[in-house]
């Protein structure tokens, strides 16, 4: 086989394969759709707020309840030291906060 | 056209030919640019497929929670709020609840007990999430020891386990009754932990929220809004690590296509110089090294996003567990919906393939315009 025709072949693949996925992503949240359906009622039946994802402090477990100064809550200097605090960007409301006070 | 197409082949031959005499630099660079798709398409994958469950799951989620606070911490709620806050035009209803954290000393795990608005399984029952179950080893009919606040133990017996299913929203969750609650936490009968509101109006909700502050200062009311802001910004580009994972790809990104860009090696001059002595013309040399940059950049890229998408919803992105898990013994076990969008293939496209691509064209066509004798020597 001449290496073009391989080539070109092999990039026909990859593109198909990657059509593939769209068509996989669709028919999946289609029938993903009563199972979401459910995870809201569940979240309307228990008056949730958060998801659970990050169980190792209070504060990074339900982030959209923690007061303002929960990172620093052992003493004003305390820097945030759980991992998940990485990955969390300020909420806007403190960048505003902050805006006020400077 | 048929001649057009054969002499686009024939380049391609001869550009594939070219790689393959640097195999081992080929090669390296096409597994690092490969991770480096990877890395960028498994990122943005995750992060848009879990914004857009939060926003749908947590639709549910209630209209207005009101916290008190005192001395800047969140603390219970005395009962008689409601009938203050009720009064307020607008409100239709206004329920408290109760919720609190349990730290479980055996296997070090925090767990979030709740009490349902109406709790079947009954005083001295508990149902819990997978995730205490699998951390606990606990199953139906099991009973779970608990030390109250006065250092008594009680044991609650597990009636029901929640659906796997929901444990993206349930995996630590443990659902308990009003009377059990109050006995492990010793929480006065006249004090919630906060009150839920509903509203007849949502249009009204900010205007509620500004009246409940100003009514009792101690309070600060959560709008489902805010919680669903929440989430959008946890897994914002601008967020933490993201914008490090992806500053640090661009980064390598840049080098890698500097490198390129500011020059051949001596062999690529040397081989452009023997095919313009031979022949060749310019407009043929920059052909070939956009075969040569297409080859290994659209290599790269449908491998990179293929691979990230079964990473991301085949595997549970398991590469990304130890970041998430930080220090939590309790971690859920949770299946993402497949949600993706073109644009984020199109972002990744001209992040990758264009640049590199053009990165490569530019060097050849300066050195295919050159004289092919002082190019050779």
């Amino acid at each position: 086989m001449r290496k073009s025709t391989f080539f070109l072949s092999f990039i026909s693949i990859g593109l198909l394969l990657i059509v593939a996925m769209f068509i996989h992503a669709s028919f999946k949240t289609k029938s993903e759709v009563q199972s979401l359906m459910r995870k809201c009622e569940m979240v309307k039946r228990l008056r949730l707020t958060d998801l659970c994802l990050f169980s190792e402090a209070s504060y990074t477990r339900h982030l959209s309840q923690a007061a303002l100064d929960t990172a620093f809550q052992d003493h004003p200097a305390c820097l945030e030291h759980f991992p998940s605090g990485s990955l969390l960007g300020p909420p806007p409301m403190i960048r505003r906060l902050n805006e006020n006070i400077y | 056209m048929k001649t057009s197409i054969e002499r686009q082949k024939n380049i391609i031959d001869f550009a594939l030919s070219s790689l393959l005499r640097r195999k081992r630099k080929n090669a390296g660079l096409l597994v690092v640019y490969t991770l480096l798709v990877f890395a960028l398409a498994s990122v943005i994958f995750f992060s848009y497929a879990i914004k857009k469950e939060a926003s749908i799951i947590l639709q549910g989620s209630p209209e207005m929670i009101v916290q008190r606070t005192i001395a800047g911490r969140h603390d219970l709620i005395p009962v008689s709020y409601i009938d203050r806050i009720q009064k307020i035009r607008g409100v239709s209803s206004v329920k408290r609840r109760l919720w609190g954290y349990y730290y479980d000393p055996v296997v070090g795990a925090n767990y979030t007990l709740i009490v349902p608005e109406n709790f079947d399984a009954g005083v001295g029952n508990i149902s819990i999430g997978e995730g205490v179950s699998r951390t606990r080893l606990v199953f139906e009919g099991d009973t779970m020891e608990f030390r109250t606040y006065d250092g008594k133990i009680i044991e609650l017996t597990i009636k029901n386990i929640l659906s796997s299913e929901s444990e993206i929203i349930s995996s630590d969750l443990l659902m308990i009754s009003e009377a059990d609650f109050r006995r492990l936490f010793g929480t006065p009968e006249d004090y919630a932990v906060d009150l839920t509101l509903s509203v007849r109006n949502p249009r009204e909700l900010s205007t509620i929220a500004g009246k409940i502050s100003e009514m009792m200062p101690d309070t600060r009311p959560i709008l489902r809004d805010e919680i669903l802001r929440t989430y959008d910004s946890v897994f914002n580009w601008r967020g933490g690590i993201l914008v490090i994972i992806l500053s640090g790809a661009l980064l390598a990104f840049v080098i890698f296509a500097w490198d390129k860009a500011s020059g051949l090696s001596l062999d690529e001059r040397r081989e452009i110089g023997i095919l313009k002595a031979i022949g060749w013309e310019t407009s043929d040399i920059i052909q070939m090294k956009f075969w040569e940059g297409i080859a290994i950049s659209l290599t790269s890229f449908c491998s990179g996003i293929i691979f990230a998408y079964i990473h991301v919803f085949f595997t549970d992105a398991f590469l990304f567990e130890p970041v998430l898990k930080g220090w939590s013994v309790l971690y859920p076990h949770f299946k993402l919906v497949p949600f993706i969008d073109a644009s984020q293939i199109s972002t990744l496209f001209f992040l990758s393939v264009v640049p590199y691509t053009v990165a490569t064209i530019i060097p050849s066509w300066r050195a295919a315009t050159v004289d092919p004798d002082s190019v050779m020597r």
